[in-house]
């Protein structure tokens, strides 16, 4: 049980800055996903945090304690490897209970718990195996059940299910988070799947190059994302983006094409700033030509069983929309769209940083 | 790859049943050699077929070649220069994979050049240094001058001195300091994925309960190939007990050994050569590395060809 606190954190091989002033309070008991695409420097984060990695500038403490100079094993982190990393010569058994006979515990009392953990995740009957002979989603809870049997005050996962196919990936996502549930140590994980990400997160954390983008829930994130990039990362299929400009009464914004948008006094802009205008693919709908706030062409659809992802073009621009409903189109015809207003995301056109609209500046004070 | 080519499959065996009478010959000869009287040995057509003197010629050549005392010596020096040589080779591997220091590369190539210098070319300064083990270090204080420095303050006049001629030891550590091993094992870290090391950090494990429960576990077999491979060198050294030992009767190998039992000028005086003794001494001598190599094969094999992982 333990917080984490990282201040100002920053990482430089040589003269390459991997990572500059991260900031994070990960509280006791809390799930984190770090999120990012590879290379952001996630991975080198949770390896900060675990000790296997050196911290070139700020600190980094679990439970008050600034942990920069202590080796890991003097930390009371377990990590979970994104491919196991077990040891191929021994047993299960031994897997699972190696730190305990490194730290000393009596043998009769390590069996004795090694039993209850591999009984927690399902190995009971793999104790003798060797790793070899067991599949990915058995080496996976093997791993975990070493991290389990430590009691550590922090879970740390580098990409651990990226590794198993989808529906494994899907079942040990619920044993992570079941295991979590009932362990309740403090979680970091760390992913670039938005799914793992959305699902298993109390808090997300988004990076890019080295440095964190947006902290919120699962749920801020895919409603309020802080710049277009957490806007383009999160949600699937990505989030369609329409360069424009803040009309002369600031209600309105004229598309690059010439089509405008009724903004009804959403954005705190100034006339004439540009603007990317974000909208997410479900949030659009089809309407006939009266009604349409937007007029794209038609492209090609995506079949989802469930549903259409239907591609359209606005201009040049991609656009796209899913919608359970399945209705005949032909390439190049021109569709009306529309969506409701409080689904526009605004984003400065330079910076790309999120424009607070007026509409959710008021929910947000009415909130506190 | 499968494919059907009988007339391929027949010929690929003739020629390795070939190689193999290529090589079995020459034994098949030193056996029968072994197995007839002097006068049978040394008559005009090759005997092919063995006869009956065997057990009398074992016995003759074990007695002239004082082959008993010899064994047990070769065998401590075998054994010596295997224990040492995976101990050396695995904690100086060990150094240079897992850890980084200033010169790790440096001191790997100034090991590995050693490959390029078996015993046989620096034969002359080896032998000096077994003369005098220290030398280098008495060299060391003469060129700085401390010696002199020393001599002048306190009279007294430093002479190291670390005699390993006629000694286990001189026969063992010149054998055990080659890059081989070394070079085997280092390879073989290089194949541990770095999540294994870590793991084991973040487990509590420090660098020698890595080492002790995790890679020498894990090099098992590589220990049983270089185990192999040092016993049969160690085992076939003439040149270097040959030169550093001079007591014989105490410190004698049996390849050494051997080499008085086949006739040549000094040994017989020019009389007729004892080929008899010489091939059931050869025959005898041949038998511990075959045994090992024999007994160690299923390993040795895997070691070289590092599959089991």
């Amino acid at each position: 049980m333990a917080e984490i606190n990282i201040r100002k954190v920053g990482k430089t091989y040589g003269k390459t800055t991997i990572m500059d002033g991260v900031s994070l309070d990960i509280h006791n008991g809390e799930f984190v996903v770090i999120l990012g695409p590879s290379g952001c420097g996630k991975s080198t984060l949770l390896r900060m945090i675990a000790g296997l990695e050196e911290i070139t500038s700020g600190d980094i403490a679990i439970g008050g304690k600034v942990v920069n100079a202590l080796e890991p094993r003097e930390r009371g982190c377990a990590m979970v490897f994104q491919n196991y990393a077990l040891y191929p010569h021994m047993s299960v058994a031994e897997n699972i209970g190696y730190a305990l006979k490194v730290s000393g515990m009596p043998k009769a009392e390590r069996l004795a718990k090694i039993e209850v953990t591999a009984k927690s995740v399902g190995l009971t009957e793999f104790l003798d195996r060797k790793p070899g002979q067991l599949s990915g989603g058995q080496r996976q809870r093997v791993a975990m059940a070493r991290a389990i049997i430590r009691e550590p005050k922090v879970f740390l996962f580098d990409e651990p299910l990226s590794n198993l196919d989808a529906k494994l990936r899907v079942q040990m996502r619920h044993e992570i988070r079941r295991i979590h549930n009932t362990v309740g140590a403090t979680s970091v994980f760390v992913t670039h799947d938005q799914h793992e990400g959305m699902t298993l997160a109390d808090r997300l954390v988004i990076m890019n190059k080295g440095t964190i983008e947006q902290i919120g829930t699962p749920e801020e994130i895919y409603d309020r994302p802080a710049s277009i990039y957490v806007a383009g990362f999160i949600g699937s299929p990505a989030m369609n983006f329409l360069p424009g400009r803040i009309g002369p009464d600031q209600n309105r914004v004229v598309l690059d094409d010439g089509q405008s948008l009724d903004l009804s006094g959403a954005a705190r802009a100034g006339a004439g700033q540009l603007v990317q205008i974000g909208l997410r693919p479900e949030k659009l709908t089809f309407a006939p030509a009266e009604r349409a706030m937007l007029k794209a062409r038609f492209d090609f659809a995506e079949e989802l069983g469930s549903g259409r992802v239907y591609h359209l073009k606005l201009e040049d621009i991609p656009l796209s929309l899913t919608s359970p409903e399945k209705r005949p189109m032909i390439e190049g015809e021109v569709v009306g769209l529309t969506f409701a207003p409080d689904a526009v995301h605004i984003f400065d056109g330079t910076s790309g940083l999120r424009l607070a609209t007026t509409r959710q500046t008021a929910q947000v004070s009415a909130m506190a | 790859m499968i494919e059907r080519t009988p007339l391929l499959n027949i010929l690929s065996h003739v020629i390795l049943l070939s190689g193999l009478l290529v090589i079995l010959f020459p034994i098949w000869l030193a056996f029968v050699a072994a197995t007839h009287t002097l006068q049978a040995v040394n008559s005009a057509p090759i005997e092919l077929l063995p006869g009956d003197q065997f057990w009398i010629n074992v016995k003759a050549a074990w007695q002239e070649s004082d082959f008993g005392p010899k064994f047990v010596n070769t065998l401590i020096v075998s054994v010596g220069v295997v224990v040492g040589k995976i101990t050396l080779a695995c904690i100086t591997a060990f150094s240079l994979v897992f850890f980084n220091y200033r010169g790790r590369m440096l001191i790997f190539w100034l090991i590995f050049i050693t490959l390029m210098l078996p015993l046989e070319v620096r034969i002359v300064p080896t032998y000096a240094v077994a003369a005098n083990a220290l030398q280098p270090f008495q060299v060391l204080l003469d060129v700085t001058g401390l010696t002199s420095l020393i001599t002048w303050l306190s009279g007294i006049e430093i002479a190291l001195e670390w005699n390993l001629l006629n000694s286990y030891t001189g026969l063992i550590l010149p054998l055990v300091a080659t890059a081989t091993g070394t070079f085997l094992y280092r390879q073989f870290f290089l194949t541990i994925p770095d999540e294994l090391v870590e793991a084991a950090r973040m487990d509590g494990a420090g660098p020698l309960r890595f080492l002790w429960d995790v890679l020498i576990p894990l090099s098992k077999t590589n220990i049983a190939a270089l185990a192999t491979i040092m016993f049969v060198y160690a085992w076939n050294q003439y040149l270097w007990p040959l030169l550093v030992i001079t007591d014989r009767a105490n410190y004698g190998m049996v390849v050494v050994q051997l080499s008085d039992l086949v006739p040549d000028a000094l040994t017989t005086g020019g009389g007729t050569p004892n080929w008899h003794y010489a091939m059931a001494g050869t025959l005898i001598v041949m038998l511990p590395p075959i045994a090992i190599v024999i007994f160690m094969q299923r390993w040795f094999v895997r070691g070289l060809i590092n599959t089991d992982k």
